[in-house]
């Protein structure tokens, strides 16, 4: 296993560094000049110049790239333009409310999904079955934004069941949890119908095996058949398709946040792009990647402590 | 009293293009602490016999007609699902064609031996001594370390022993073995036939061995049953089907048997032809097709001949035919 964890701990390194290198590429390659960008149309150039030595735009372009990648690896992802906050402070600021989205987006995909997929393989063909064929394509072809947007109005406009904006009071736990239902059923719904799909088809190909009709032939109860002998291995697909999708949840939380006005690393990426502020958005990017990369690293090792024929093959 | 008992069992699986007719008018008897071998190519119908017994037809499965009366008083076509499931385990038990895959690949060894005594009021320890001890009696080195590890760290043939070893451990009165040495290389089926036969003989139970291999099954088997798509054609002991064959068919194994060539094969029993299609059967006998010695009598359906005490063929002309054999 920890063999394992060092190998996937290495390709995560190297995912991260292609994502530094492939981020200082757009950066360089757009057209414009940063500083001025940065300082808007009525800066003077000696202001731009200024800046542009500050960012360190007059070194070669291999110096600025290993500035770049040494600084990023090192957390220093440079300073805000207005405030000269360090970047990282910012998006660090920001990132607990975006992680405690998604982790609740995956916990509202995980709670129906898998039930409902279970569900679903084991009454194959029956009413029960269609119909959860037919709310996953509803869920998985419904926009995020959409889902947050009717949430909102149904639920805390209309209903007023919910509150509609904020995260919460700062230190009360059960209004933050109030706060954070509809926006990370937002971010989860959709996440609800690939999961039941995953769940239904690989679990009809578990019930399929021949382990399975051996537990038949010992007369096993037809419960532990389903959890402790099927789904514990129908899962692991699911799983890591969870650790793939996080990058498309992360994306739902932006919108997320717009829609309801919550603090996160959306909303501060919404908010930097409209005040220009450049050296955030490309924060902002990077700790996201390095997020991403690492949650997809968790769901690897979980696949691997639950699977021991994934542990052994490495 | 036989310990299983099988008599006029039809089953059919409906498919697409129409009803299949799978095992037609089926009867035979496994006697009490005998080994009964079941042979004949793939595609007969031994994977459906087996699961018609268990209970464990497919969706699209249906036993249509015929008993199946297990030890005696139990008759398997009528028994409800908490019964058939009571009896599968404890008393039915079952070792599966492919070793590779009847295990469960995310469970240890231990915990699947440990969670198939399930009704035994022992302690978890208990359980797992008495998992251990099947283990060393299928001779697995080193077994309390193995209840620990998981089925892909087991070579085929020790994973075929463990699953021999699971079903053994329930002491039941009739094993039931699907191919379970087809699998292997020919020095380890030796081995596994024999491990079969000494532990089959300190429980005591009986015996239904699957095989498409002759050789395997005149080593091992008191009594055969030759089956031909879906129908027993010939069954007898085996001392009496494999010296005087009285169906056309099961002459033909007995010639295209590995064993019986010069040169040591792995290749299975050919017969020139293919299994008719079981979804539209011919009126008159199955092997008709195929068989060397066509009649008149071959348009008409196949009675079963007795040739002898306990030895029958299908076959309309198997008295003559085998006199002719004899003669000639
Ligand atoms: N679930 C099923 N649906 C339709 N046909 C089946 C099914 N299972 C088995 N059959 C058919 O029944 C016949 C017997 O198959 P099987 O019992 O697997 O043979 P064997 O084990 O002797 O190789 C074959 O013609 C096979 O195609
Ligand atoms: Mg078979």
């Amino acid at each position: 296993m920890l063999n394992y964890a060092v190998k996937r701990l290495g390709l995560s390194i190297a995912i991260v560094s292609l994502a530094m290198f492939l981020l200082f590429c757009m950066i360089y390659l757009v057209p414009g000049d940063p500083a001025s960008v940065a300082l808007g149309p009525r800066a003077t150039d000696a202001m731009k110049e200024a800046l542009r030595v500050k960012m360190g735009l007059d070194q070669p372009i291999w110096v600025q790239f290993w500035n770049f990648f040494s600084g990023a690896w090192t957390g220093d992802l440079g300073e805000e333009v207005l405030s000269g906050r360090p970047v990282l402070d910012v998006v660090f600021e920001q990132l607990p409310y975006t992680l405690i989205l998604i982790a609740g987006g995956i916990t509202w995909s995980v709670a129906l999904g898998i039930p409902l997929g279970c569900w679903a393989a084991i009454n194959r063909g029956s009413f029960a079955d269609r119909l959860v064929g037919i709310l996953s394509v509803a869920v998985i072809a419904v926009p995020s934004f959409v889902v947050a947007i009717y949430a909102l109005l149904i639920f805390a406009v209309t209903l007023q069941w919910l509150p509609a904006i904020g995260a919460g009071e700062p230190g009360d736990i059960g209004d933050q949890l109030v706060h954070l239902i509809l926006p990370s059923l937002a971010v989860g719904l959709g996440w609800v119908g690939y999961i039941a799909r995953m769940v239904r088809a690989s679990m009809l190909e578990v019930l399929e095996a021949s382990h399975i009709r051996t537990a038949r032939a010992f007369g096993l109860p037809d419960r532990t058949i389903t959890y402790r002998y099927a789904l514990t291995i129908a899962i692991l697909p699911t799983i890591t398709l969870l650790g793939v999708g996080i990058g498309q949840m992360l994306s739902s939380a932006v919108f997320a946040e717009i829609v309801f006005a919550r603090p996160g690393v959306g909303k501060l990426v919404y908010d930097a792009i409209l005040t220009r502020n450049f050296p955030v958005v490309t924060g902002a990017v990077l700790v996201t990647t390095v997020i991403f990369v690492l949650l997809n690293l968790v769901a690897d090792l979980i696949v691997g402590a639950l699977d021991p024929r994934v542990r052994s093959s490495f | 009293m036989s310990t299983l008992s099988i008599s006029g069992l039809n089953v059919f699986f409906s498919t697409e293009d129409g009803p299949l007719h799978a095992l037609k008018d089926v009867a035979f008897e496994v006697p009490e602490r005998k080994i009964v071998g079941i042979v004949g190519e793939s595609g007969c119908g031994k994977s459906t016999l087996i699961n018609a017994i268990l209970g464990l037809l497919a969706d699209n499965g249906e036993v249509r007609s015929g008993q199946i009366l297990f030890e005696g008083s139990h008759e398997l076509t009528q028994l409800s699902k908490v019964e058939m499931q009571n009896l599968r385990g404890p008393r039915i038990s079952t070792v599966f064609q492919d070793p590779m895959g009847a295990l469960n690949p995310v469970l240890s060894v231990g915990q699947q031996m440990v969670n198939i005594q399930y009704r035994d009021d022992a302690s978890k320890a208990q359980k797992a001594a008495r998992a251990v001890e099947m283990l060393q009696l299928v001779r697995i080195p080193d077994a309390e370390s193995a209840l620990g590890r998981y089925p892909h760290q087991f070579s085929g043939g020790m994973k075929q022993r463990i699953a021999i070893a699971m079903a053994l451990m329930m002491e039941p009165a009739l094993l039931i073995a699907d191919e379970p040495t087809t699998a292997l290389d020919a020095t380890l089926e030796v081995t596994t036939i024999e491990l079969l036969k000494d532990l089959q003989k300190k429980i005591g139970c009986s015996v239904m061995f699957i095989s498409h291999h002759l050789g395997v099954i005149a080593e091992l088997c008191d009594d055969v049953v030759v089956m031909y798509a879906g129908e027993v054609v010939e069954r007898g002991t085996v001392r009496d089907v494999f010296h005087a064959p009285g169906h056309p068919y099961t002459r033909r194994l007995l010639e295209c048997d590995p064993a019986r060539q010069t040169e040591r094969t792995r290749i299975l029993p050919t017969i020139p032809g293919e299994i008719p299609d079981l979804r539209a059967r011919p009126q008159g006998c199955v092997f008709a097709a195929r068989c060397l010695q066509q009649h008149l009598g071959c348009d008409q359906p196949q009675v079963e001949q007795n040739l002898g005490h306990d030895h029958a063929a299908r076959c309309n002309l198997a008295d003559e035919v085998s006199n002719q054999e004899v003669s000639a």
